[in-house]
């Protein structure tokens, strides 16, 4: 494992381009194009304001800059630096903004969710989508690009709109059965969407493309419902996570529950491998950290290094009491995610929020417990292999395979806390971000292992 | 007694007095009752008697006590003592005879009264001991019913209490109840509420919305604009194309393409999985029908009414659906026929597996000394002598597999052939005929030694059968002697028996098998060496039974090896063997080496008696 220096960051604004050459990053109002491989800066682009939001386009030739204070948009080329779009929403003003799969339109939300504009850089049309809904996930696009859903909201009713996007035909147009609708996702395969109410009920809908309700799903009622929805890669699994703390799957055969997990605050079964984190014995490490360099002996010293130890079996997990009396409580299932190969889902509870469960998908039983010492941020897998990384916020990155765990210090002066991470397609290398600052990681071992080996932070 | 005299004579306060000394003499020691009863009632009784019947009798008032006791004695229906009188007027004489029976009728009577006062007095005892105890228990008993009582009310109060909370909890819990009710009456209004208002304000919010949207767009807002430096091609390089009627019906084309391609593809997988499925199934019967079909017979005997068409169905279900062309087929009788028939046949095997579990428990029931089952140890016998042989066939295989390769190894020399391996056997024949020579000299010697030997070992014949005489009397001894080891020796006799009554049988196994084994057993006759030996000898029981006698009774060796090889014994120097392998086993088949390494640790022995032999 290998760390790049580090360069400036503003608002964990820093994306790998989709085909994985390029990787952009905004320090204030500036735009950075970097060449993966060498790190070196390829383009510069200077936006008017301070950029809110970026994005690159499918084909990776376009990026968007979005300035919501502004109302602005602005996108560069990355073939034609001198070439620049600029889209100013006016006064109707903007919230959100979004490539269409081609890469070619633009989709701007104004503010109050008034309306869509769909900006084509190929010619100068502009059309206008109505009434779009102002929720959580409202607008979704099929893998393959060819279909957008957007849920609306009309008359007090919720609806969902089916559109062509080479066109932007509307191709079907259907009321859903929620109070209010919170989120809407396609299957990988295009084929399926799912549509979940708001967390005051729980309701999960499946609708076909062409607009058929093939399935509704309810758990219980009088209590708040889902929080979290993830397809498997494969469309064969749905995975509804909810406040009561469990996670169900659902099957794609007769949309009927298969299986749920439960994140008790005590793992009790001796199969699943537990890892908790664990300061290490500074005293042990001083060895270890006379031999590197000083700079990276540096950074341990505000925060000691830490190491995985399985724990036996009955395990008690840290558990945060949530607050019942205020909105938005700290309880059920937050964040989940299947690994690209749909063997394991990667979940988090958010009132055991040091933990990640993993789930082993072919068996349907947990496989794995990970413990942090603080607060999960985030977790993303590797897009190529069963591969998660893991940040808390503090200045190490976790790393999991069926393999092992691994905790791995991030060099650097100062404290690098690592808010947030995003992998390259390749799953070769992984940039952490943090508040203003970014860094890579490489994780091709092979080739570096020379140059990694005798890291401070590199144990398992 | 005493009571009765009382009451009988109440004035006589002497005797009853007496009479109450006596018992309680008797009551002082109730074990010695009966001798006392016995004394008293024929000595000093009567002594004692008598002194008191002089009181009661004198020499004056004879005739009156008489009549008195006459009188009394009458009145309790004892004879008369007088005679009967003749005459009226006669004085009536005192019958000696009457009085006597009487005496002896009291004293009887005396002596039943007292054995009857004695059980009375045990009894009494006894009734006593067993009113206390009586008296005990029940006074435990009255204790354990106070303390029951006790138990009983606390239980009761308890009891009481615990319905009395009851009822209050009742009473919550339809408190609670009502107050659920309450607040999701009020939960319900206030979501009907809720939806309303939200209704209202999605409305009011819908016109603002409207609203605003006129103000922001209707305006022409110069500002709402795109700055495009040129426009792009699209990403497919085509040109856009006109929304049209056509489109629409190519869009919708397009969707329930997509659409039946996944279902096509989702049908496919299911049809290979039911495909899967079906191949399993008609494994899983097919598999069924074999390992039942030996004793399908019997059930279908036995049971012929109730199970013979089921059986019979199936097994027309299993000719029918083992064509293959059924197999594809998914329409819902083949369907039914196969679940039905593996159903059918499922049933089958699980009775027979059942049955077999009874007989298995059954067996277990009646122990392991049934007669169809074999016994343990012959078992293990069996399982040693399958282990020999397979160890046997595995050196056999070794020694071939290295013969054979040796045998290649020298044929593909000339098959694949290189000038260079050439160079190398004729150099190493030029070798080889120089030691071939050498061999030929001492071929000689050894011819000559044997010679030799073959005299030392006529003399050994000689001395062996002493021995064997001896030996047999040692062995007399022995057996005699110790029983403790019984076993051991008999088996050493029968080893001994053995291997000297088959010493050529011996000499032919020794000599054939290390010949196949080839040069490790050469090196020297070292223990390494005759252990390999065994090893490499264990099937056959006669050289096995060789090498143990041989390490237990090393005293026999000489004698053994001398009777085995008189003409085989040419030993070979021992260094030089190891260069020679291959030589000899191409140039010789009778191959002496093989002998002298399964004979050579023996063959020293024999060396070293050799000496003083000749």
């Amino acid at each position: 494992m290998n760390f790049s220096e580090v360069f400036k960051l503003s608002s964990l604004l820093c994306k790998f381009s989709p085909d994985g050459k390029y990787l952009a990053s905004c320090v204030q109002y500036r735009l950075v194009i970097r060449d993966v491989n060498t790190l070196q800066i390829l383009q510069l682009y200077t936006c008017l304001d301070q950029i809110q939001h970026i994005e690159w386009s499918a084909d990776s030739l376009f990026i968007l800059c979005a300035m919501y204070k502004r109302g602005l948009v602005q996108v560069w080329s990355l073939e034609q630096p001198e070439w620049h779009c600029r889209i100013d929403e006016g006064s109707a003003g903007l919230v959100a903004s979004c490539w269409s799969p081609d890469g070619r339109h633009i989709l701007n939300t104004t503010e109050f969710h008034l309306r869509i504009t769909v900006w084509s850089l190929c010619t100068k049309s502009v059309s206008y989508i109505k009434y779009p809904k102002a929720c959580q996930q409202g607008i979704a696009f099929t893998r393959d690009g060819r279909y957008m859903a957007l849920a609306e909201r009309r008359d007090c009713k919720d609806h969902v709109s089916v559109f062509v996007c080479s066109d932007w035909q509307l191709l079907r147009h259907f009321d859903t059965e929620t109070q209010d609708l919170a989120g809407i996702e396609w299957a990988p395969n295009g084929c399926v969407l799912a549509v979940w109410d708001t967390c005051l009920e729980y309701k999960v809908l499946l609708y076909s493309l062409d607009g058929r309700l093939l399935s509704a799903y309810c758990a219980y009622e009088w209590s708040l419902g889902v929080k979290s929805v993830a397809w498997s890669p494969s469309s064969q699994f749905l995975a509804v996570g909810s406040y009561d703390g469990k996670v169900r799957i659902l099957n794609h055969v007769t949309w009927k529950m298969i299986t749920e997990f439960g994140h008790p605050a005590t793992v009790n079964n001796p199969k699943t491998v537990v890892y908790k984190e664990a300061e290490k014995n500074p005293q042990l490490a001083l060895g270890r950290l006379a031999f590197p360099a000083p700079r990276a002996a540096a950074s341990p010293a505000s925060t000691p290094e830490s190491k995985y130890e399985i724990a036996s079996a009955p395990v008690s997990l840290q558990t945060l009491k949530p607050i019942a009396d205020r909105a938005n409580p700290k309880i059920g299932v937050g964040a989940l995610a299947f690994s690209p190969d749909n063997y394991f889902l990667a979940t988090r509870s958010d009132s055991v929020p040091n933990a990640v469960w993993i789930w082993d998908i072919q068996k349907l039983r947990l496989f794995v417990v990970l413990e942090q010492l603080s607060p999960v941020r985030s977790f993303q897998w590797d897009p190529q292999q069963p591969r998660l990384a893991i940040c808390t916020g503090g200045s190490k990155v976790y790393l999991w395979s069926p393999a092992g765990c691994l905790s791995v210090q991030v060099p650097g002066e100062g404290d690098f806390q690592v808010l947030s991470l995003c992998w390259h397609f390749s799953g070769d290398s992984l940039a952490l971000l943090s508040k203003d600052h970014f860094c890579l990681c490489f994780l091709e071992t092979e080739e570096r292992v020379g140059t990694a080996f005798g890291r401070p932070g590199d144990h398992t | 007694m005493g009571e009765w005299m009382t009451v009988t004579d109440p004035d006589l306060s002497s005797e009853s007095k007496n009479i109450c000394q006596y018992t309680s003499e008797t009551k002082m020691s109730p074990s010695s009752l009966y001798s006392q009863q016995v004394l008293c009632s024929s000595i000093p009784l009567s002594k004692n008697v008598h002194s008191f019947f002089s009181a009661f009798c004198t020499e004056e008032n004879i005739e009156q006590s008489i009549s008195y006791l006459d009188q009394e004695l009458t009145t309790f229906g004892f004879p008369s003592l007088y005679e009967e009188s003749k005459g009226k007027d006669t004085k009536r004489e005192l019958n000696i005879v009457a009085v006597l029976n009487c005496m002896n009728e009291l004293l009887v009577l005396q002596r039943k009264n007292l054995l009857a006062q004695e059980n009375v007095e045990t009894q009494n005892l006894k009734l006593g001991s067993d009113m206390d105890h009586l008296q005990n228990c029940y006074a435990k008993l009255k204790e354990q019913l106070e303390t029951s009582r006790r138990e009983m009310i606390g239980l009761q109060e308890r009891d009481r209490q615990l319905q009395c909370k009851n009822r209050n909890l009742h009473q919550l819990l339809k408190n609670e109840k009502d107050e659920v009710q309450k607040l999701q009456n009020i939960i319900a209004s206030r979501a009907t509420q809720y939806n309303h208002d939200m209704k209202r304000k999605e409305r009011e919010y819908n016109k603002l919305k409207e609203r605003l949207h006129q103000l922001v767009m209707n305006k022409k807002d110069k500002k709402i604009a795109m700055e495009v430096l040129n426009y792009v091609g699209r990403a497919d390089g085509k040109r856009g194309s006109w929304r049209t009627g056509k489109t629409e019906a190519r869009n919708e084309d397009e969707m329930y393409k997509i659409l039946l391609n996944d279902y096509e593809y989702r049908q496919k997988q299911i049809l290979m999985e039911n495909a899967e499925l079906k191949k399993v199934l008609q494994q899983m019967k097919k598999e069924m029908i074999s390992l039942l079909s030996p004793q399908k017979q019997k059930p279908r005997e036995r049971a012929d009414d109730s199970t013979g068409t089921v059986l019979s169905d199936a097994e027309e279900d299993a000719g029918e659906l083992s064509r293959e062309s059924l197999w594809d087929l998914s329409c819902e009788t083949v369907r039914e026929q196969l679940t039905n028939s593996i159903r059918k046949q499922w049933r089958i095997l699980k009775s027979h597996v059942e049955k077999l579990d009874n007989q298995v428990s059954k067996v277990h029931l009646e122990g392991f000394n049934d007669e169809d089952v074999i016994s343990r140890q012959d078992h293990e016998q069996e399982t040693e002598k399958l282990e020999l042989e397979i160890q046997q066939c595995k050196e056999m295989i070794k020694t071939q597999q290295q013969l054979l390769q040796q045998q290649l190894a020298t044929a593909c020399d000339d098959d694949t052939t290189s000038l260079l391996r050439d160079c190398y056997l004729l150099e190493e024949k030029e070798r080889l005929k120089e030691e071939w020579s050498l061999f030929k000299e001492q071929k000689k010697n050894f011819e000559k030694e044997r010679r030799s030997f073959t005299d030392a070992a006529i003399r050994l014949g000689l001395e062996r059968k002493a021995f064997e005489e001896e030996r047999a009397s040692w062995l007399k001894q022995q057996f005699l002697n110790m029983t403790t080891f019984d076993h051991q020796n008999s088996e050493n006799m029968k080893l001994f028996s053995a291997f000297s009554g088959s010493s050529d049988r011996d000499s032919l196994t020794v000599h054939s098998r290390p010949r196949q084994k080839k040069p490790h057993g050469v090196s020297n006759g070292s223990p390494v060496c005759t252990s390999k030996l065994t090893k490499s000898l264990p099937a056959s029981p006669s050289t096995s039974d060789f090498c143990q006698t041989r390490s237990c009774a090393s005293e026999h060796s000489s004698i053994n090896v001398l009777n085995i090889t008189p003409e085989e014994t040419k030993p070979n120097p021992v260094g030089r063997e190891g260069t020679n392998q291959k030589w000899s086993m191409a140039s010789r088949p009778g191959s002496q080496e093989g002998c002298y390494s399964g004979c050579s640790s023996t063959y020293r022995n024999s060396h070293v008696e050799k000496d003083d032999l000749p």
